[in-house]
């Protein structure tokens, strides 16, 4: 009975610089992490939040490398996640500086609770087009072949951008038959088509190409009448709004412009 | 040791004919059982002589290392020739130490078990139990769970149990143990009147002397896995070749080598010597009880020959007397009347004298 | 350990100590904090409208469905697993017992990729269910099941592992001597003796596979009345209508707790209320 007792204030005092310890590892992990990686390695350089749909992976990736080489004492921290999720995400309250969504109608709810600076501009304009896994197993030619019982196919969800559009087009084109998986963001419904699951999916051209000859392409002609606009705007509780300003005129200027087009967006105008 | 019964004493068709080699490394089991239908034979020894094991052999829930199980005609197990019967086909009932009655199954169904798995249906089993019940007298019991039985009700009902498979083997395994007095003398009477209306044969394992002499018509001593006495209840009793039985019998008991009538004790301490009234050669056993010890605080000089010089080691309660441990030249028990502790003053590491008439020492072969 | 009435209060006497009085509450708050702010938030207001929404029931009715299906699936198969591991002397035993235990270590989304590699269409098995008989588990019903079973499937295994490992292997002997085979003795002596603990053990998988999204959302995808399960519609719900995401919430809440409320102790000791 006695052991235990003497041992308790050797015990506490460990205990305490455990504590300590910990505490000193994630003092200095945070103020590492202001000072990220990258070229950049002073602790006063400026971080820029960009939130953005899933389909300007590649697009805006390309255009963060640019934007650094531009302004070097910005890190630009990208977050790629469908528009919903993270208009959801800015209505909440997190830390972003910029949100760049799939369409119209997403951006919406973030101006109506008053969080956009200033009105959202379009800066591109995309269309659906229909893949398959690149040996297209189910033989499908066209959107109709979709209706065809054996043929399984993939959309979003019908609250995202892409799922919007995607019903859009089905009705338009006359398919009634049922996905049998509805994803919560394009990225997924690619992924769907290149792992073979699916045997068809409803994904942006701008995914298309950025799969590459993971898949295969069909062309749906009628896409065009069910475009969504990407549209952009800077926060009003951005960190750094002037950053974000000058993101901004990156994406709308012509070199901007051109990169988006480079990666299957159709112009804004 | 003594030699097991003898062979053709009963037809080897009949009966149990059991030739047990088991175990290995520190514990060897080395015993010899013929059995007659309808008797009991009763397994006696210290913890640890291999008593359960005997039991878990027979049974089949351990293998034979050498030797032969006959049982009514049918070979059981013969390792030599590659023959073991598992425990389900062996035709036994067993009597585990605790009862082991299966919780979740009522008494009726507890008793009906056997029948059922001998390929009996479930309403002719437990038609078969209600009247076991009845023949034991624990019908009224027969709702019951085993949580609801006293411990002496829980053994009655193994023991229906086993007897209700009918099987040509009883085994019970201390089967009095752990049970208050009065369930103890209402349980011996149970099983003296249910072994003898039981045809097949049965092994008793008991730590008892007194079970082992109401209920058996053989006795077999074990000590550290081999028999060193086996024989009719009353002989063993009465001539006793191991510490184990003396102490359970009540009897003092000295080995020694005999010319004529001094008997030297082996591995006393000192040249100590047991005087007897005969005249015997060699190795013998020499037995008398605890109540022919004298004590005296004086040496004594008039008749008994046998006069051993002791220190007393403890006193206890024993009936009507005082059982009095004694050490010294020889270790031994002696009963005196209260009034004689009183009158010699007797204590723990008092030395008095221990006296012993010749005649009251019975002597025989080793 | 327990006093013989059952109660394991402790008799000492004197002030509760603070050392062990504050992380308790704080553990306390932490898990009813969330509680809290699920019924502060829910939308009580247009809460009967909602409530009419087919969907809702659509997605409860699924996960009630998969998740007993599950259980049946993990008694099934499990149990069976459980007495090889408990009760006989198999080689490679210690190597089983850590397969067990994967799906409990894995990140459930990892567990719902490497379904996939397996039973997947283009899978080390799938692809031999598709050709040879047609059947595709990814977005059926079954397939969710099969994920839910998968992660679900230790917590049976374990405790009824558990359950026969401490049950007296002296029964089995007695009953083996009056004639009952292996099989027999597993059925009417082991496993009734064993019965608290595969009714925990039950209870406990049915829980998980109640609340599984990760492996599910996953390797069956999310389709509703097919395959989108509550905490799956929830997740759905979370992007386009919060007060839809707290609702479908507060209701699988309200299920999951009764349920656990109905079971008594002693059917599942250590686990329900």
């Amino acid at each position: 009975m006695n052991a235990p007792c003497a041992a308790a204030p050797r015990r506490l005092v460990a205990a305490g610089l455990g504590l300590l310890l910990v505490a000193a590892t994630a003092c200095s992990a945070s103020s590492d992490a202001g000072s990220d990686s990258g070229s950049s390695s002073s602790s006063d350089s400026l971080e820029l939040t960009v939130l953005a749909a899933s389909s300007l992976t590649e697009a805006f990736g390309e255009l963060a490398k640019t934007y650094q080489s531009d302004h070097s004492d910005v890190q630009v921290e990208l977050t790629f996640n469908s528009s919903s999720t993270l208009a959801e995400q800015v209505v909440a309250g997190a830390p972003a500086d910029v949100l760049a969504t799939a369409d119209e109608a997403t951006m919406q709810g973030v101006v109506d609770e008053g969080l956009t600076a200033a009105a959202p501009e379009v800066f591109a304009r995309n269309r659906l087009t229909l893949v398959t896994p690149a040996d297209n197993p189910a033989d499908v030619a066209s959107i109709d072949d979709i209706e065809r019982g054996d043929v399984t196919y993939a959309v979003c969800v019908p609250d995202a951008p892409c799922g919007a559009a995607s019903r859009t087009l089905l009705d338009l084109v006359g398919v009634r038959a049922e996905p049998v998986t509805e994803e919560d963001n394009v990225r997924d419904v690619l992924t769907k088509v290149t792992t073979g699951e699916v045997d068809a999916g409803l994904v942006y051209a701008s995914d298309a190409q950025a799969a590459g000859s993971d898949v295969t392409v069909i062309d749906v002609p009628e896409s065009d009448q069910a475009l969504n606009a990407d549209v952009i705007a800077a926060l009003t509780d951005a960190a750094e709004p002037d950053a974000a300003a000058s993101w901004l005129e990156l994406v709308l200027s012509k070199e901007g412009q051109q990169v988006l087009g480079s990666y299957g967006f159709l112009p804004a105008g | 040791m003594s030699a097991p019964a003898p062979p053709g004493r009963f037809s080897d068709d009949d009966g149990l004919h059991a030739h047990l080699h088991a175990g290995q490394g520190d514990f060897r089991l080395a015993v010899d059982l013929q059995v007659e239908p309808g008797r009991v034979v009763a397994v006696l020894g210290p913890n640890g002589a291999g008593k359960s094991t005997v039991l878990r052999v027979l049974a089949g829930l351990q293998p034979l290392t050498a030797g032969r199980v006959r049982l009514s005609g049918r070979t059981l197990e013969d390792p030599g020739a590659g023959i073991r019967l598992p425990a389900q086909v062996r035709s036994t009932g067993l009597v585990p130490q605790d009862s082991m009655l299966f919780p979740h199954l009522s008494v009726l169904d507890q008793v009906a078990f056997g029948p059922r798995h001998r390929g009996s249906s479930r309403t002719q089993a437990r038609a078969g139990a209600g009247q076991w019940l009845q023949r034991t007298g624990l019908s009224e019991l027969a709702e019951r769970r085993p949580a609801q039985l006293s411990g002496g009700q829980a053994r009655r009902v193994a023991i229906t149990r086993a007897l209700a498979a009918q099987p040509q083997m009883l085994l019970l395994d201390e089967p009095l143990a752990a049970l208050d007095v009065r369930a103890v003398l209402e349980l011996r009477t149970f099983l003296h009147r249910h072994l003898r209306d039981h045809d097949g044969v049965t092994v008793l394992v008991t730590h008892d002397a007194i079970d082992a002499m109401v209920l058996a018509d053989e006795l077999i001593v074990l000590d550290h896995g081999s028999v060193v006495q086996s024989g009719p209840p009353a002989d063993v009793a009465k001539r006793p070749r191991s510490a184990h039985v003396a102490a359970l019998v009540g009897l003092n008991l000295v080995r020694g080598t005999a010319d004529g009538a001094a008997v030297q004790v082996t591995g006393a301490p000192g040249a100590v010597q047991v005087v007897t009234a005969g005249a015997h050669h060699g190795d013998v056993f020499c037995s008398f009880a605890p109540s022919a010890v004298s004590l005296h605080l004086t040496r004594p000089t008039a008749s008994p020959r046998n006069v051993w010089r002791c220190i007393v080691r403890g006193l206890t309660p024993h009936g009507d007397a005082v059982r009095v441990e004694l050490g010294g030249d020889l270790p031994v028990l002696a009963d005196v009347t209260p009034a004689a502790v009183a009158a010699l003053g007797l204590r723990a590491g008092l030395e008095v004298w221990a006296s012993v008439k010749a005649t009251e020492v019975q002597v025989y072969a080793a | 350990m327990a006093r013989p009435d059952g109660s394991t209060r402790t008799s000492a006497t004197g002030a509760l100590p603070w050392q062990l009085l504050l992380p308790s509450l704080a553990a306390l708050a932490l898990l009813l904090l969330p509680v809290v702010g699920l019924l502060v938030r829910a939308p009580w207001s247009t809460l009967p409208q909602r409530l009419g929404d087919p969907a809702v029931f659509e997605a409860l009715r699924l996960s009630l469905l998969t998740a007993s299906a599950a259980t049946g699936c993990c008694l099934l198969l499990g149990t069976p697993l459980a007495w090889l591991l408990a009760r006989t002397d198999i080689p490679g035993r210690k190597a089983l017992r850590a397969l067990v235990l994967v799906p409990l270590v894995l990140p459930p989304v990892v567990g719902g990729v490497a379904l996939l590699t397996a039973f997947g269409r283009r899978g080390v098995a799938g692809r031999w269910l598709d050709e040879a008989f047609g059947l595709s588990l990814p977005f059926t019903t079954v397939g969710v099941v099969v994920a839910q079973t998968f992660v679900a499937l230790p917590f049976l295994v374990l405790a009824v592992e558990g359950a026969l490992r401490s049950a007296d292997p002296r029964y089995d002997d007695v009953a083996a001597t009056f004639g009952a085979s292996r099989w027999q003795t597993f059925v009417r002596v082991t496993l009734p003796l064993a019965m608290p603990g595969v009714a925990s053990g039950a209870v406990l998988a049915w829980a998980r596979a109640l609340g599984e999204f990760g492996a599910t959302i996953t390797f069956a995808g999310s389709y509703p009345g097919t395959t989108r399960t509550m905490p799956l519609a929830v997740y759905t719900a979370l992007n386009s209508d919060f007060d839809a995401a707290i609702l479908l919430s507060l209701v699988l809440l309200v299920v999951s707790v009764g349920v656990l409320a109905l079971l008594r102790e002693r059917w599942t000791p250590g686990v329900s209320a």
